[in-house]
């Protein structure tokens, strides 16, 4: 058809015909439709890569201390604190010897009050852990002057 | 007079050109593009799914700040991928619950936050019952947050967990406002949505994620709900477990002991 | 600083994450959407079921609705956290997102609304570039007009009888297939909010519905308020003779025009008003009759936290005060702008209402959450989703609106 009438569509059409090869440019290869079907699987493929890979592990838990530091490991096992993980007061570990060589231990009184504040609720394990009143029990000192984290007891090896 | 290098040169583009419609069909009827691939019918042994016995939780939020080192979540920051709530019940049946800091230093006064800086102490006489719900990400099923993102940026991985793309997500906030549970916000450093992965990165090489390894109690588990081996997918199974606002059809994955109706 | 922390206080029982991460920009998207779909169903009232008493009007609108186009998406990159990406809504796009729809419905409009002002305007085009081109010695703004106009045409100069009736026809279907668009381009930034279902306050049906209507109303309104302006300027500028219009030759000719026009108007204004807020009030007595779980929060919210938003601001002041003023006989045209003022004043604390007031609680529905609008920008991020930022996406139509006026004046007796 020789008419004028159409020209608009045709710039319409040249303009999602530059969509659709910019398209091809700038849309990674990967994307596309995966496992879960169109409406939860729209996505880049390779992503699933970047969390898998990406992101280093830091907590490693005490089956990675235990082995030098295996007299520490063997007194916290005979108490109560043998359910803490050691990362949970020294810090994530890393790549702890070489990187970090020294972990920031946290003695703070509120890292012992996050369990020892006592709070008698019914039905929570918390009413069934001993606590003390932080504004009456010693409040200037750090709680391990007296109780041995890893031997929690006055008059322990300390 | 048209030699053969042109005549294939040509009939590249022409190709070329024809295909370009199908580019176009591809946003369209995508499936297709995934059969021709030949990855369908793959389906993964694995669907992560979590659980979470609040009688054992005591509010300790060491799996709070266990998660957000692990996940680089600034410290700092007022927004995290995983938090404990605090519950309690007055015996004239007032419902209390806060949750400070995402509970990141756990709970350490019995006075409930209620924001814009006042504080309400109850008495322990008054306690009828009290305990802490840990929450994250859901992982559901029918993920809403991944059915209203845009442009594809966040999807559920094979195993079920939902991920998010950091390097196309365009930050317009809608999966924020879709998922029902609050476990998504803007990270502080990428300026992109940013939610719990079952630490992704940990799960995948045979780890437990840094929040259940922090646990001291034993409160957080995580297992492969399709292993019928599996302890935690037996105790779905098998034990009276309840979900979180089943109510939005998201067909949430992480699955609770001990929670009551007052927990939203 | 985490996103949205700068202007949200939290009360109550808030988990950790939430915060009004949708602040004012989202205000103004569906209230700038709202225009444009409003101004360009006023225009096609004439072109499409021809309206004469609307002619005036109608271009005007439609021209306007050209300059709105491009401010509905503005504050949409303004609260991107990655506005550079924003193009991927167009490169990946995800049908069941409502988002990535709208993207595509806006292009279909945007295309609609440009094609027709082409159409409406191609005889002025094609006159001008002719002109243009056959004039000897141009000064470099007359070459660049003369660029401009001759890439408008398209490479058409046929302007014969035929063709202008071909045009005719042309303007008149696309203003029919742009009726049912534009609508469904704003039920569409109702369904973006209607389909949350984990906001309480706005999963509804209704919500596209009552956003078409308020749509409309506020379209309505912001033309018959800019035509009113200018009328103003031109009248003036008539008294004073120093026009360089050669429409209208006296101040008495556009008096009674204006008026005239100005009342017509008015009574479709006041038609789709009395739509828009039957829709919201059954919206709201449907909310507190079935009183699902969520009523108790969201009756707090209504009733309580923002009582004066709602019923005093929106409801009062922004509906029933304008509907009087509409009503009362001898319509002037100072209370005419008074009136739409309101009115427009009224869509957007619906917007507001609807946008802010829906995150105004918590998930735990034991919580509320209240938004303080960053006045003085420390930030960028308080900048564009501070109030600066909300008056930017307010005035750039109107520099828009000049600028387009430069080619497509909206004054021309006889263009159409």
């Amino acid at each position: 058809m020789k008419s004028h009438v159409w020209r608009p569509l045709f710039v319409v059409i040249g303009i999602v015909l530059l969509i659709l090869i910019a398209r091809q440019f700038l849309v990674p290869k990967d994307f596309g439709i995966h496992e879960r079907g169109y409406m939860y699987g729209w996505y880049k493929k390779s992503n699933e890569e970047y969390w898998k890979t990406k992101i280093a592990v830091k907590y490693k838990s005490a089956e990675y201390c235990k082995d030098c530091h295996s007299d520490k490991y063997a007194m916290i096992m005979q108490t109560p604190h043998a359910i803490i993980q050691c990362e949970n007061c020294h810090g994530p570990a890393m790549e702890h010897p070489s990187d970090p060589p020294k972990l920031a231990i946290d003695k703070s009184r509120a890292q012992c009050l996050r369990c020892h504040y006592p709070l008698p609720y019914p039905t929570s394990g918390r009413a069934n852990i001993r606590g003390i009143d932080p504004e009456k029990h010693n409040p200037d000192v750090e709680c391990s002057m007296c109780h041995n984290p890893h031997k929690p007891k006055i008059g322990g090896t300390k | 007079m048209i030699n053969r290098r042109d005549f294939l040169k040509n009939a590249v583009k022409g190709i070329a050109g024809l295909a370009l419609p199908l580019a176009a069909i591809e946003i369209v009827s995508p499936r297709k593009l995934f059969a021709a691939k030949g990855e369908t019918g793959k389906e993964s042994k694995i669907r992560w799914a979590f659980l979470v016995d609040t009688y054992k939780c005591v509010g300790c939020g060491l799996c709070v700040k266990a998660c957000k080192l692990e996940n680089e979540v600034p410290y700092d920051a007022n927004v995290t991928r995983t938090w404990v709530e605090r519950y309690v019940l007055t015996k004239d049946g007032r419902v209390f619950a806060d949750t400070p800091k995402g509970a990141r230093d756990g709970f350490t006064t019995s006075k409930i936050d209620l924001g814009e800086g006042k504080f309400q102490d109850i008495k322990k006489d008054d306690i009828q019952k009290a305990f802490f719900v840990p929450k994250l990400c859901n992982q559901c099923e029918n993920p809403p947050c991944v059915q209203v993102c845009p442009v594809g940026a966040t999807y559920q991985a094979p195993d079920g967990v939902v991920l998010v793309d950091r390097k196309w997500c365009i930050g317009c906030g809608y999966c924020i406002m879709a998922c029902p549970y609050g476990v998504r916000f803007f990270h502080p450093v990428y300026k992109v949505a940013e939610k719990c992965n079952f630490c992704y990165h940990r799960i995948t090489k045979g780890l437990k994620t840094a929040c259940v390894q922090a646990c001291p109690f034993g409160a957080r588990m995580i297992g492969n709900i399709k292993d019928p081996n599996d302890p935690v997918s037996r105790i779905i199974r098998n034990e009276r477990v309840s979900v979180l606002k089943d109510e939005y059809g998201t067909r949430p994955q992480v699955y609770y002991i001990g929670i009551s109706r007052e927990v939203i | 600083m985490v996103h949205g922390e700068a202007w949200t206080v939290k009360e109550l029982f808030v988990t950790p994450n939430e915060y009004i991460y949708w602040s004012v920009q989202i205000v103004m998207y569906p209230f700038m959407t709202g225009l444009v779909a409003g101004a360009f169903v006023l225009s096609s009232l004439y072109h499409v079921f021809g309206i004469k008493q609307l002619k005036e009007i109608a271009r005007f609108a439609l021209v306007f609705s050209l300059a709105l186009l491009p401010v509905a998406m503005m504050p949409l990159q303004l609260h991107l956290q990655q506005p550079q990406r924003g193009i991927e809504v167009f490169l990946t796009p995800h049908f069941t997102s409502a988002i990535a729809a709208f993207g595509i419905v806006f292009s279909t409009y945007g295309a609609i609304v440009a094609s027709e002002i082409w159409f409406v305007y191609r005889k002025y085009i094609v006159e001008t570039a002719l002109a243009l081109r056959n004039k000897a010695d141009k000064s470099t703004g007359e070459k660049i007009y003369h660029l401009i106009f001759s890439l408008l045409t398209l490479g058409s100069y046929d302007i014969s009888e035929k063709a202008l009736h071909q045009d005719e026809k042309a303007v008149k279907i696309l203003a029919g297939i742009g009726i049912p668009v534009a609508c469904f381009l704003h039920g569409y930034a109702g369904f973006i909010f209607g389909s949350v279902k984990a906001n309480a306050l706005w999963m509804t049906p209704l919500m596209p519905v009552i956003f078409i209507m308020s749509a409309v109303v506020s379209g309505i309104a912001l033309c018959m308020l800019t035509y009113i302006v200018v009328m103003e300027i031109r009248k003036f500028l008539a008294a004073r003779k120093k026009t360089t219009y050669e429409t209208y030759e006296s101040t008495e000719e556009i008096k009674g025009i204006e008026i005239n026009v100005i009342k017509m108007t008015a009574k479709y204004l006041l038609f789709f008003l009395i739509f828009a807020i039957s829709l919201e009030l059954l919206d709201l007595i449907f909310r507190g009759y079935t009183a699902v779980k969520t009523w108790d929060i969201l009756r707090s919210v209504i009733y309580g936290k923002d009582f004066l938003d709602i019923f005093v601001f929106q409801y009062g002041i922004g509906n029933l005060l304008p509907f009087i003023l509409f009503l009362l006989p001898g319509l002037t045209i100072r209370r005419t702008v008074v009136g739409v003022l309101l009115v427009l004043f009224g869509v957007f604390m619906m917007r507001w209402n609807v946008v802010i007031g829906g995150q105004s609680f918590s998930l735990t529905f034991a919580g509320f959450m209240h938004y303080h609008l960053p006045i003085i920008p420390h930030d960028i991020e308080t900048f564009k989703e501070g109030l600066f930022g909300a008056l930017l996406v307010i005035i750039t139509p109107f520099v828009l609106f000049w600028g387009l006026n430069k080619i497509f004046p909206v004054f021309i007796k006889e263009v159409h």
